[in-house]
């Protein structure tokens, strides 16, 4: 029996010197400061501000006002069906483009690979902007109509309806499903595609049973990053003049610039943050337990942010 | 161990199935090539036949063709000429999946995100087999590859050569007339590799049914397995027979290199045909009818077939070399000599000795007239009509 207190090496070998965590704890010190003053400081003055009514202290009356509004709850209901629908609109998407382009080869795939890269750099409300001079009353394809048939206007009339929106976010969103997707794409080993083809596979089978299985965490990892990403949308929604398409960012941009509602604003804000938040923890706990498991890890590095 | 019935017609999907167990595989003129032109040609005009049930070894170097020529069958490389042929079926513009065969690569290429049992079934599913047949078919694809306690590991959970065995069931439970493999040892250490081609030889003999087209760039993995070899040198067929024909009496230069190790000498027929002159000395060596007196021509002797002394210990017929030792290299079982004779380099293997020639040392080396090869000279660059 080993006495109290008689620690043998081998047990104190795993735990690692006090002058090193010390050190590895300084080290972490500056950019969990930069963190707290640029994000957590202001999102902070968010939450206070949520809490605190114009006519003086603090109590959770804002929420009970702004969760008792239509438009709030319009508001909410918008940005959950769009943000679902243009997740799975981009997920269908860049999952069939993706496939083309990574498994079917033809002259230019290269250069549209490289494209998809160039994509993301762009602003959203570019994108929009793209979308009204091609299909906005005034547009290309409408302008092309009225030249040819003599009409007054032409037949192209949804940008400001709902389904302008969901296709702008698509339009936009759906390379940020296939930059991931074809980096996945790209490590699935060719041997493997020809030993399922050989086996007496078809195509839609080996995409089925093979490639998607394998792409499976950075497909669940674009959508969810997409999904996210539309429920904070903002430009889009904007820049399509869409005005019965009110989300919870247009809400707070008209309850803070044009109504003066800092609290208002500030409660949907926090909504709109806790939508978001819990979105991605769910994400998060599915792949840990499902896509992200230890089936998938063939050998990648475990570091934070892999 | 069951032999392989054919496989089982599946009704829905009558496409893929499998061409049936005596198929064999003939190569008719193949050629490929690439470039915008056709300018790169990997493969030249290839005809061969691999007969039902039988292993033929393709050897060669790197860049040789080999893996094209499988690929070829497989039906992942579309011939810019010729047919293909699985049995008695031009299987030329067939895709992969509708060609019945079994393939087994370098890499193992099991599927990752599966289980050992999965891996194995999923020719079986993807070919529509019976779900109630599954998984017997499975545990006996698994039995014959002796993997039959790893059926419930993920591919990551097992070794390299376990990671091949599976590979090796998986294309084995489809039941195929054909099997492809493509360097199946290389990525295997020495160790492991020599039991795997006793498993290989092992489970050729319990499905001789098999036809087996087998890729490799090692003589012994070829020596050892295959019922014939058929040596492939830039893009060409160089030679072709059984394993003991090419070693023993190989037809050009290159197949007496690269199927085992040869001592190469430049000789000249003399003009009784009474054998033939080597740097001014005659030697006595078996000629053939269709060599000429006065001809030019390659000498192969084996170096194991080379003895150290004027004559054999027993006495008997033999000729002899003189030369200066240059290299001396111990190999375990027998040394290796390295032996100047009048500018060219004779290798010579004896059994492990007990006093070695020192370098610089004048010895004396024979060899036996009937273990001398004489190989023409118009064979030597190209032997493809030949093979």
């Amino acid at each position: 029996m080993v006495a109290a207190g008689a620690e043998t090496p081998a047990a104190a070998s795993p735990r690692r010197p006090r002058p090193r965590r010390v050190a590895a704890a300084l080290w972490s010190l500056p950019p969990i400061a930069a963190l707290a003053l640029v994000f957590l400081y202001p999102l902070a003055l968010v939450v206070w501000q949520s809490v605190s009514p114009e006519d003086g202290g603090h109590s959770t009356a804002p929420y009970t006002a702004v969760f008792a509004e239509a438009s709030f709850r319009e508001a909410l209901t918008n940005t959950v069906l769009l943000a679902a629908g243009a997740t799975a609109g981009a997920l269908l998407l860049g999952l069939a483009l993706s496939l083309v382009i990574a498994f079917v080869p033809f002259p230019g795939g290269r250069a549209l690979s490289r494209f998809i890269d160039l994509f993301l750099a762009f602003p959203s409300f570019l994108i929009t902007l793209a979308l009204l001079f091609l299909y906005g009353s005034a547009g290309l394809a409408n302008g092309l109509w009225t030249d040819v048939t003599g009409a007054a206007h032409g037949p192209l009339d949804f940008l400001h309806t709902p389904w302008g929106v969901l296709l702008a976010e698509v339009t936009y969103f759906t390379p940020f499903v296939m930059r991931p997707l074809l980096a996945a794409f790209s490590q699935v080993e060719t041997g493997q595609l020809e030993a399922a083809a050989s086996l007496g596979a078809r195509p839609w089978r080996i995409v089925r049973t093979v490639i998607l299985p394998e792409a499976l965490p950075s497909l669940a990892a674009g959508g969810a990053l997409v999904l996210v990403l539309c429920l904070n949308e903002f430009g889009i929604v904007l820049f399509t003049g869409a005005k019965d398409v009110v989300t919870l960012p247009m809400l707070v941009y008209t309850k803070a610039l044009l109504d003066g509602d800092y609290t208002g604003a500030c409660v949907v804000a926090v909504v709109n943050i806790t939508l978001s938040v819990t979105l991605y923890a769910l994400y998060r706990t599915v792949m840990s337990r499902t896509g992200g498991g230890p089936a998938f890890r063939t050998g990648g590095a475990h570091r934070a942010g892999a | 161990m069951p032999a392989p019935a054919a496989p089982a017609a599946p009704a829905r999907n009558p496409a893929p199935a499998a061409p049936g167990p005596a198929s064999g595989i003939r190569f008719d003129g193949v050629s490929v090539s690439y470039g915008r032109h056709g300018e790169h040609t990997v493969l030249d005009a290839l005809d061969l036949t691999v007969a039902p049930g039988e292993v033929l070894a393709l050897l060669g170097p790197s860049g040789s063709g080999k893996t094209t020529a499988l690929r070829t069958v497989a039906g992942f490389v579309q011939p810019s000429a010729g047919r293909v042929l699985i049995g008695d079926r031009d299987v030329t513009g067939l895709p992969p999946h509708r060609r019945g065969i079994g393939m087994v690569v370098q890499q193992y290429a099991l599927f990752p995100h599966m289980k050992v049992a999965d891996n194995v079934a999923f020719g079986l599913r993807a070919r529509k087999t019976p779900r109630a047949e599954i998984p017997g078919r499975v545990a006996e694809a698994l039995e014959m590859t002796g993997m039959a306690a790893y059926a419930g590991r993920h591919p990551r959970e097992l070794s390299g050569g376990q990671q091949q065995r599976v590979a090796l069931a998986r294309a084995l439970a489809i039941r195929p007339g054909v099997l492809l493999l493509d360097e199946p040892l290389s990525a295997l250490d020495a160790q492991l590799r020599s039991g795997m081609l006793a498993e290989l030889a092992r489970l050729h003999r319990e499905l001789p049914g098999v036809s087996i087209l087998y890729v490799t760039h090692d003589q012994i993995e070829a020596l050892t397995l295959a019922d014939r070899i058929a040596v492939l040198d830039r893009a060409r067929l160089r030679d072709c027979g059984t394993p003991q024909d090419l070693y023993r009496r190989p037809r050009t230069e290159f197949t007496a290199s690269f199927v085992g190790t040869a001592n190469l000498l430049p000789v000249t027929v003399r003009a009784d045909r009474d054998g033939v002159d080597f740097a001014g000395r005659r030697l006595a060596v078996p000629v053939g009818d269709g060599t000429a007196g006065g001809a030019a021509a390659t000498l192969c002797v084996r170096p194991h077939l080379v003895g150290l002394g004027a004559r054999p210990p027993g006495g008997g017929p033999a000729n002899t070399l003189r030369g200066t030792v240059t290299e001396v290299q111990w190999r375990g079982s027998t040394h290796r000599l390295y032996v100047a004779v009048d500018g060219h380099r004779v290798l010579a293997d004896p059994r492990e000795l007990r006093t070695t020639p020192a370098l610089g040392e004048e010895i004396a080396l024979h060899f036996a007239p009937e273990d001398a090869v004489l190989i023409p000279a118009g064979l030597t660059e190209d032997g493809a009509g030949h093979a």
